[in-house]
């Protein structure tokens, strides 16, 4: 454990809980879509990984204001979402899980091996959203370092998540993108335009995934390969959290982060990946619903 | 018109288009390593011969049994290993080193399909993937078992009868391996084994229902998709000499679904075919290096989107057009059901049958006893808990309380298969077919409970078919049916089993009044000969015309038993159903 004991245990509690924020909102992005489509969006990583090259080509390429390029970024993103939509879902919307599971698997490596063609195989640095001059910016707080981008990523899941949270409960189009995913069928009796609440859904997917990205980009190098990563972990925290419940995939990417980022220090740096997996493998023997599970059965 | 009926189901006499196929691929082996002189495309042939096998692998989980795996790449990579270290490392004989790593792929595959019992789709897709990037970790970061990123050099071929001493001797080795193998999944196809994966891919719970063993069939088909992965990987060590965990990353298990799914999941011939494409679409799209990998990903939405079959779907479409079924040949006697036993005597009994959902009382304190030879028939208004009574008779759900004894066994809360191969078959509220498999293939899904020989299995199988009338259609597909030949499929498909008990759950719902007459007929001629039944009807005509004993039901308690005459005219059953006159009338 070596000296300062508990203030060691505090920084990596933070950096799992921040890094875990960062699976949350993907995850959030993949129950989202799951909920309205009944369908896992295996390249939703991917978004991620797109958001934080669309940050790189428009503040670093463009030498846009980094404001202005996060903004003009996730536009991109969006339009990305509906375009996703179009290509890989609609064709497939009245087909069983498995063909659209694989046709969002080939999207993956399309988008991967898009962004290798283009961007080339060579890591790229996105700057910090509170760009401190010369080092890593922070508060130091009873012994722990409260790296700012830390924080940022930390405020921004909260926010996201209570304004999500107000949005589907308060609002028309929050309610009637809920019925969409409760009972596809009903909706369109009501006269909810289900084709047009999916296609929203898979926007606001693309956002998360995005920003997701875009806040993880300092923190990470960004790679064509960044997404895949982060794209398992977060469907691995959707099943830990239970699937299809969005404060599920919050907690399973808070819980998979503080894993990762604990095992990493105190078990075995190389393996620091693997330790998702095998919460996940123990959830899915132990308590294969999850946290705030549906039942996995089937009727007779 | 039915003389030229389109279908695929090789029946017993039918020419089998696989012979030729093996005959040509015999052919095609001998050919190919002379063809491709150079060493560069004769290693190519290697690779593609390995890729070919470990997709084969696929065809048996995913393209049978319809369980998703995208961790073939780590089973095709133990394979590599085993026999890579073992002749490296351990200086271990090839073969043993070979059975090492179908042993290990073997071990792994079965706790992988394990996993499947509990899990399906998503999750499923997600526990394989899980095991695929742990392989790849290991290979990559175990540095003193796999050599780590390096990898492994000078990997020997194997000792053969003729020594392997040239590439092209080691392509008409590999190629021959593919060939057997790609026998023998052809082969695995219209077994026992084969048709209840397929069955299960279908419909798990009819299966189940029917006597197919489903978790042990499921692990079973995971257990020889690794293997056969793992003889893959064993092939392509030895063609290449050197390994390095690259090759057996995740994208390599995507690789290998993406060639099962261009081919055609269910098919041999689509999948080699598939393999293929994919192993040498690359060297000829060379030119396109760099965004190789970016057309392959199209491809594959390509072809999910347009092709949902394969390749393999549209030469199938073309070979319909050339296809001569044969009808089903008469069968040679017909189908024996029920009385191994003297008649009238108890062959179940129900004793305080409960059944719980949460707070509902679905079925309370049931006793019931059907004896041997009758025609029992089980009614009450909606929701008085006659299906839940089948389901618990079959065993789809288990007891709270009471017993359960057939044919002199306990047999309450057994799995479904146990109860039906013990003999007692059933047929389902809402049809439950396998709805993609033909008339004949479903029968003979029915008739595997009886045992004995494939030949024996046809037999009853045909006797079924032919009972209820439906020779002439018995190589089309389910799904293509009339709703009304779909219900004789389901129950000529519980009669093939030859059973003792048959339960019917609503077997005259949605049938039109010709349809009923034929329906009525049937039964009675099951029930003199020896079948007996249990069926749940809500058309008191059908019941009264079949059944001679009934029991009635109302919120899930026994209300009355007796001649189906009796119980009609019974005043708790009237009102049970009318409701209870005085307070109709308000008096």
């Amino acid at each position: 454990m070596g000296d300062g004991g508990l203030s060691v245990v505090g920084q990596y509690l933070f950096a799992g809980l921040a890094i875990g924020g960062v699976y949350a909102l993907v995850a959030l992005g993949i129950v989202l879509i799951y909920r309205a489509t009944n369908v896992v969006n295996f390249a939703q990583g991917e978004f991620s990984m797109l958001g934080a090259y669309a940050m790189v080509m428009l503040w670093q390429g463009a030498q846009l204001d980094y404001f202005t390029a996060m903004v003009l970024a996730l536009v991109i993103m969006a339009l990305f979402g509906l375009f996703f939509e179009l290509t890989v879902y609609y064709p497939l919307r009245n087909r069983s899980f498995l063909p659209v599971i694989i046709a969002t698997i080939g999207a993956s490596i399309m988008m991967q091996n898009g962004a290798l063609a283009i961007f080339g195989p060579s890591p790229e640095k996105l700057r910090a959203v509170i760009d401190t001059a010369g080092g890593t910016g922070g508060i130091n707080l009873g012994g722990v370092f409260f790296d700012y981008q830390y924080l940022v990523i930390l405020l921004v899941t909260v926010m996201l998540i209570g304004g999500q949270y107000l949005f589907f409960e308060y609002t028309l189009l929050g309610k009637k993108m809920q019925a969409t995913s409760q009972d596809k069928d009903m909706a369109s009796l009501l006269g909810i335009p289900v084709t047009i609440m999916i296609a929203l859904t898979f926007i606001y997917s693309s956002l998360l995934g995005g920003l997701s990205g875009m806040l993880v980009a300092p923190i990470f190098f960004v790679t064509h390969k960044m997404g895949a990563t982060l794209g398992l972990k977060a469907f691995a925290a959707t099943i830990c959290g239970g699937f299809g419940d969005p404060r599920g995939a919050i907690l399973g990417g808070l819980l998979l982060g503080v894993v990762e980022s604990l095992g990493a220090a105190y078990i075995s740096v190389i393996y620091k990946d693997a330790f998702s997996f095998l919460v996940l493998i123990i959830f899915l023997l132990v308590r294969p619903q999850g946290m705030f599970g549906e039942k996995v059965s089937e009727k007779a | 018109m039915s003389a030229v009926s389109h279908a695929q189901a090789p029946s017993g006499k039918r020419f089998q288009p696989g012979y030729l196929a093996l005959a040509i691929g015999a052919v095609v082996v001998a050919a190919l390593p002379l063809l491709f002189t150079t060493r560069y495309s004769t290693n190519l042939l290697v690779l593609g011969a390995a890729m070919c096998i470990g997709t084969l692998g696929l065809v048996v989980v995913l393209g049978y049994a319809g369980q998703i795996s995208l961790a073939q790449a780590a089973f095709y990579g133990i394979g590599a290993y085993a026999v890579a270290l073992g002749t490296t490392r351990w200086e271990i004989n090839w073969w043993l080193a070979l059975l090492l790593g179908l042993l290990v792929a073997g071990a792994a595959g079965a706790i992988l399909g394990m996993a499947t019992l509990k899990l399906g789709g998503h999750y499923l897709a997600m526990v394989t993937i899980c095991f695929q990037v742990i392989f790849t970790l290991i290979a990559t970061n175990w540095i003193a078992l796999t050599g780590g990123p390096d990898g492994i050099s000078n990997i020997k071929r194997p000792p053969f009868f003729v020594p392997i001493n040239t590439t092209q001797r080691y392509a008409w080795f590999a190629l021959a391996a593919l060939l057997l193998v790609g026998g023998l999944v052809w082969w695995l196809r219209n077994t026992v084994l084969g048709r209840s994966m397929r069955a299960i891919r279908e419909n798990e719970i009819a299966a189940e229902a029917l006597g197919v063993n489903t978790p042990r069939v499921k692990v079973i088909a995971f257990t020889i998709s690794a293997v056969i992965g793992a003889l893959g990987g064993a092939i392509y060590a030895s063609g290449y000499l050197y390994i390095s965990p690259d090759t057996f990353n995740f994208d390599h298990a995507v690789a290998f679904l993406a060639m099962v799914l261009v081919g055609g999941t269910e098919s041999v011939l689509g999948a080699i075919l598939g393999a293929s494409l994919l192993t040498f679409l690359p060297e000829w799209l060379r030119e396109l290096k760099r965004i190789y990998l970016v057309i392959y990903g199209c491809v594959i939405i390509l072809v999910i989107v347009f092709m949902p079959e394969g390749l393999w779907g549209y030469a199938k479409l073309l070979g319909r057009r050339f296809a001569r079924v044969m009808a089903l040949p008469a069968a040679p006697r017909a189908i024996q059901v029920g009385g191994r036993g003297a008649p009238g005597e108890e062959i179940l009994r129900v004793e305080k049958l409960t059944k719980r959902f949460g707070g509902l009382v679905a079925v309370d304190e049931v006793d019931l006893t059907v004896r041997r030879g009758e025609a029992h028939a089980l009614i009450g208004p909606n929701g008085s808990g006659k299906t839940t009574c089948i389901n618990l008779l079959s065993g789809l759900y288990v007891p709270t309380a009471g017993r359960i004894r057939f044919l002199g066994q306990e047999i309450g809360g057994q799995r479904p298969s146990r109860i039906a191969v013990s003999g007692m078959a059933r047929s389902f509220q809402n049809l439950r077919l396998f709805r993609e498999l033909s008339v004949w293939e479903n029968v003979l899904v029915g008739a595997h409970r009886g045992g004995g020989h494939e030949a024996e299995t046809r037999t009853r199988a045909l006797a079924a078919i032919e009972f209820v009338g439906l020779s002439d259609k018995a190589h089309e597909i389910c799904r293509n049916l009339p709703y009304g030949h779909q219900k004789l499929v389901e129950l000529a498909r519980a009669i093939a089993g030859e059973p003792e008990l048959l339960l019917l759950d609503e077997p005259g719902a949605g049938l039109n009044q010709t349809e009923k007459q034929e329906l009525v007929r049937l039964l009675k001629r099951l029930n003199e000969m020896g079948l007996t039944i249990l069926i749940v009807e809500h058309d008191m005509s059908l019941v009264s015309s079949v059944a001679s004993v009934a029991t009635v039901l109302n919120f899930g308690k026994k209300i009355a038993e007796g001649t189906v005459d009796e119980v009609l005219r019974h005043s708790a059953v009237v009102e049970a159903y009318l409701g209870n006159r005085e307070v109709a009338l308000g008096v």
